[in-house]
């Protein structure tokens, strides 16, 4: 097996490694920094549980192959808090019940984040069109259109 | 959101209070673990399975050498590497682990390939050379009945005269829906990671509702007992009843192969596989006629369920059982004859999802009523409230099809609060205003009941154990029978323990469920799990309460009676210590601070075989009102408003028990509306990811989406609290969407429209281009 030579940044901890080229985001995110919260659900870059941050974009990690986020800054679910202290977007999925298994959680924090990036104050209907690429089968959306609505008012 | 509750309920809050989910801090944070997030121990392997590519024939040769020789296999597993029973099944044993010379279905396991990661096992699997004898595949409802293909063997409830009724009704009308299947899509595909240990035994992490099954099955598949192999399960990323028997499969394999080599093994379906292996929910097609009178009351019915079961048994003769029931919906029918056929068909076993039949016999029900409406152009509502069960339980009219009396009835005064909250009346006429004048957007309006039937049909399923320790220190750990998908069980148990001890609820710890820990355990499932558990934690709490009361009334000379628990304190009258000196205390006189709980469901009792009796302890009610739209021109449609009412007795945990409703319902519109299952002529399912099955997201669900806890809900029997189960009942709220759909359809060509569900674009197209009907 070939390796390629790696070098990015994860939740602020510069990594470089040897992998796999073909290896995706989600994998070397998973399973070879053993960040879990990154979670695969449809392994084909539908339903959105793999959302992580690169370079501030919201990207399926399913979906990219890890070399192609050489020399960016990944952040994860595990990056977003600040010691305790909750991500405002963490702290309104939990006060408005926006989730029930919590799978497809993480997922849509990171999507959510990104969403108010680029529109701090979303209409309802803005929200419920940019959350679209993340499937949450438990909660029918509405705690987690709360959840986004308190986040943007935070 | 927090409710009021009776004083007798009320101590320290910790019942009724709307609380996170108890993981909800770990689940934004990525720190809830899931099986495929524990760290693998060094060495594992992992799992894929070669499937058959033809639905129906004979297996005459199988060539593995190209599968063995690939890159990083390190085992390839046929059925005669299995030590023990050949074949699984949860009722029937008529599931061959791999097949052994015939195949059933597009998809089923023929071997298993063992590597050194997930890629290598799926990429060995297709190189397998397989060589079939095909037959043509029986699919169709009526190629299975002409080839008297069946799971089970044809089954009638018969109620009264049917079709002496019909004869005599001033009034006939005869129609058929098709209901399609659903794929269950728990976010979290089936898993699970088999760890062998000393002398035999096997731990099995498995995403199951169901780990005593899974531990049996295991057991079973490798030739040893039971008390061998441990199951556990922390929590699932969803089920929906797809976990419920499909899960022991998973456990089963990866199981087998970790004892054949003796390295942990685990085994993660990738979502296509997934999709081709496991089963969905069971599709439907009921052909009846009904007679009724001038104001829409139903004289007689009979009706033909038939079922498309899929290749094996499985839990179909329940679902068909709860579908046969539920056709009466909130509906007393007198005479009635409906002949319930469980069809076995060449496709995935289709299996539990989150109603279990009784959806499918609420929207057949449903249909009967919409079409007697339109029959007699009546207001469906106003055909709704002339057949509903009488509130009197002595009234004749409060005994159902199934011979049980219903003693619960709420639904008349659920659905007129409801018709008033949601404006129905003058929403009707502004719906019917808009039809007139709009030519390409027609506007639809339903409201519909929901009454479902709690408890599992398979009476012996009714019990649940708990296992609860107090540490010397007063410290709480709680473990039980129930599994935790995301429903919040496992946070409403521990609910149920703090108020018992009076105590916080984050002194209560939580632990995985595990089968040595709680054995013999029923499947969560049913929408018994706070219920049952709730009860039994309840069971196990009372007891260590009563030695620790009797401790306190001994040495302080006191009567045990008056010894209370609240607040984190123990008192007696004017007496008063803090639950860990109390404890303590006890703890040093050897006093044993650990008990099982054991609770059973009393009064239910059920003949499968004639379908009578009395198969639930209460029913859950609700109703929805549902207005959409749809354009005639292309066939889509949208969801505008809905407004539910939902009884869910006196609320354990609003907030989740709100989120059961809200998820519930968005769910069941996505079986009637957009979630279509396609097999093709060969029997291949062509809808395997979710590229082409479409599940509701969020810009599916309108801003108008009202939802109300009844206020005056109370259950009448004595279950946990007075509160009532929620999993399952509002996935039928949903059936107002596709009535509100069919209802716009008849508004774009009048007559009583053909819509079979689910109710795609292409469906409501066909349906709204048809000419008028009669």
């Amino acid at each position: 097996m070939t390796t390629e030579s790696i070098s990015l940044t994860v939740n602020g901890q510069p990594r470089r490694m040897d992998i796999d080229p073909r290896t995706l985001l989600v994998q070397l995110i998973r399973d070879h920094l053993g960040l879990t919260g990154t979670h695969v659900g449809c392994d084909t870059a539908q339903c959105g549980a793999c959302t992580v941050h690169v370079d501030g974009r919201a990207v399926k990690s399913c979906s990219i192959l890890a070399l192609q986020a050489d020399g960016t800054e990944v952040t994860t679910i595990e990056g977003l808090a600040t010691g305790d202290e909750l991500h405002p977007m963490q702290q309104a999925f939990r006060d408005c019940h926006g989730l029930q298994c919590g799978y497809c959680t993480p997922g849509m924090v990171m999507s959510a984040i990104e969403l108010l990036k680029h529109n701090p104050q979303p209409s309802e209907q803005q929200i419920r069109e940019g959350l679209e690429g993340n499937i949450c089968r438990c909660t029918g959306y509405q705690n987690i259109v709360k959840a986004v609505q308190q986040a943007a008012g935070a | 959101m927090k409710r009021d509750l009776p004083a007798s309920a009320v101590r320290t809050g910790a019942v009724g209070a709307a609380l996170p989910h108890d993981s909800a801090h770990l689940h934004v944070a990525g720190a809830a673990t899931y099986i495929d997030d524990i760290p693998e121990l060094a060495g594992t392997l992992h799992i894929a399975v070669g499937m058959s590519t033809v639905a129906r024939g004979r297996l005459v040769a199988m060539q593995l050498d190209r599968v063995r020789a690939a890159a990083g296999v390190v085992a390839v597993l046929g059925h005669a590497d299995i030590p023990g029973e050949k074949c699984i099944g949860p009722v029937k044993h008529d599931e061959p682990v791999f097949a052994i010379d015939r195949v059933e279905y597009i998809g089923q396991p023929l071997f298993a390939v063992v590597a050194t990661s997930l890629e290598a096992a799926r990429r060995a699997a297709r190189l397998a050379q397989v060589t079939y004898e095909e037959e043509p595949p029986i699919l169709d409802y009526d190629d299975a009945i002409r080839a008297n293909s069946h799971v089970l063997p044809p089954l009638t409830l018969v109620t009264g005269d049917a079709k002496a009724a019909i004869a005599a009704a001033p009034y006939r009308l005869s129609n058929r829906l098709l209901m399609g299947g659903q794929e269950q899509f728990y976010l979290e595909g089936q898993i699970a990671y088999a760890c062998p240990r000393e002398d035999g035994q096997m731990l099995v992490y498995s995403s199951t509702q169901h780990p005593t099954e899974t531990q049996f099955t295991v057991a079973h598949v490798l030739g040893v007992a039971p008390s061998q192999v441990v199951v556990e399960c922390r929590r699932m990323g969803g089920a929906f009843g797809g976990k419920e028997t499909q899960a022991a499969y998973f456990a089963a394999v990866a199981a087998l192969a970790a004892a054949k080599l003796k390295r942990a093994v685990k085994f993660r379906a990738d979502r296509d596989d997934d999709f081709m292996l496991t089963g969905k929910r069971h599709e439907f097609r009921a052909d009846y006629e009904v007679g009724f009178d001038a104001s829409g009351r139903i004289l007689g019915l009979e009706m033909t369920l038939a079922s498309r079961c899929g290749w094996s048994a499985d839990l179909s003769g329940s679902v068909n059982d709860r579908a046969v029931m539920h056709v009466s919906n909130a509906y007393h029918l007198a005479n009635v004859t409906i002949r319930s056929l469980r069809l076995k068909t060449n496709q995935q076993s289709a299996n539990a999802f989150r109603g279990f039949g009784g959806p499918q016999g609420i929207l057949a029900g449903e249909h009967v009523i919409d079409d007697i409406a339109r029959h007699l152009k009546l207001d469906p509502l106003a055909v709704r409230k002339a057949n509903f069960y009488s509130a009197d339980p002595s009234s004749p009219r409060a005994m159902t099809h199934y011979g049980m009396r219903v003693e619960d009835n709420v639904i008349l005064e659920l659905v007129t609060e409801l018709e008033a909250s949601s404006e129905y009346a003058r929403r009707r006429a502004a719906v019917d205003q808009w039809n007139a004048r709009e030519p390409l957007i027609k506007r639809g309006l339903a409201l519909t009941p929901v009454m479902f039937g709690i408890s599992f049909t398979a009476s012996f399923l009714n019990q649940a154990g708990a296992l609860l320790h107090v540490y010397h220190d007063g410290s709480v750990m709680i473990n039980h029978a129930a599994t935790e998908m995301g429903q919040g069980v496992y946070t409403k148990v521990a609910q149920v323990v703090a108020e018992e001890f009076g105590l916080q609820v984050r002194q209560v710890r939580i632990t995985a469920t595990d089968t040595s820990k709680v054995p013999n355990t029923s499947p969560t499932a049913a929408s018994s799990g706070a219920d049952l558990n709730g009860k039994a934690a309840q069971a196990a709490a009372r007891e260590i309460k009563a030695r620790l009361a009797a401790f306190c009334a001994s040495t302080h000379g006191f009567d045990a009676a008056t010894v209370e628990f609240r607040d984190g304190r123990v008192m007696a009258g004017a007496w008063e210590r803090p639950w860990e000196e109390v404890v303590r205390a006890a703890y040093m006189a050897r006093v044993s601070l650990s008990s099982t709980g054991f609770y059973s469901v009393p009064k239910v009792g059920f003949d499968p075989a004639t379908l009578k009796g009395r198969p639930f302890y209460y029913f859950a009610y609700g109703a929805a009102v549902s207005e959409v739209a749809i354009d005639i021109l292309t066939g889509e449609s949208r969801l505008l408003r809905v407004d539910v009412l939902h009884d869910v007795g006196r609320s354990l945990n609003p907030a989740i028990d709100r989120g059961q409703v809200e998820g519930g319902f968005v769910q069941g519109m996505g079986w009637l509306t957009s979630e279509e299952l396609v097999w093709d002529a060969h029997g291949r399912l062509r809808t395997h990811a979710p590229s082409t099955y479409k599940i509701p997201v969020s810009s599916d669900v309108p801003e108008a989406f009202k939802v109300s806890l009844w206020e005056r809900g109370e259950n009448v029997e004595d279950s946990i609290f007075r509160s009532k189960a929620v999993g399952e009942p509002p996935l039928m709220l949903a059936s107002s969407v596709f009535l509100a759909i069919r209802d716009a359809v008849a508004a774009a060509r009048g007559g009583v429209p053909a819509l079979d569900a689910p109710a795609t674009p292409e469906r409501i197209l066909l349906a709204c281009s048809a000419g008028p009907a009669a």
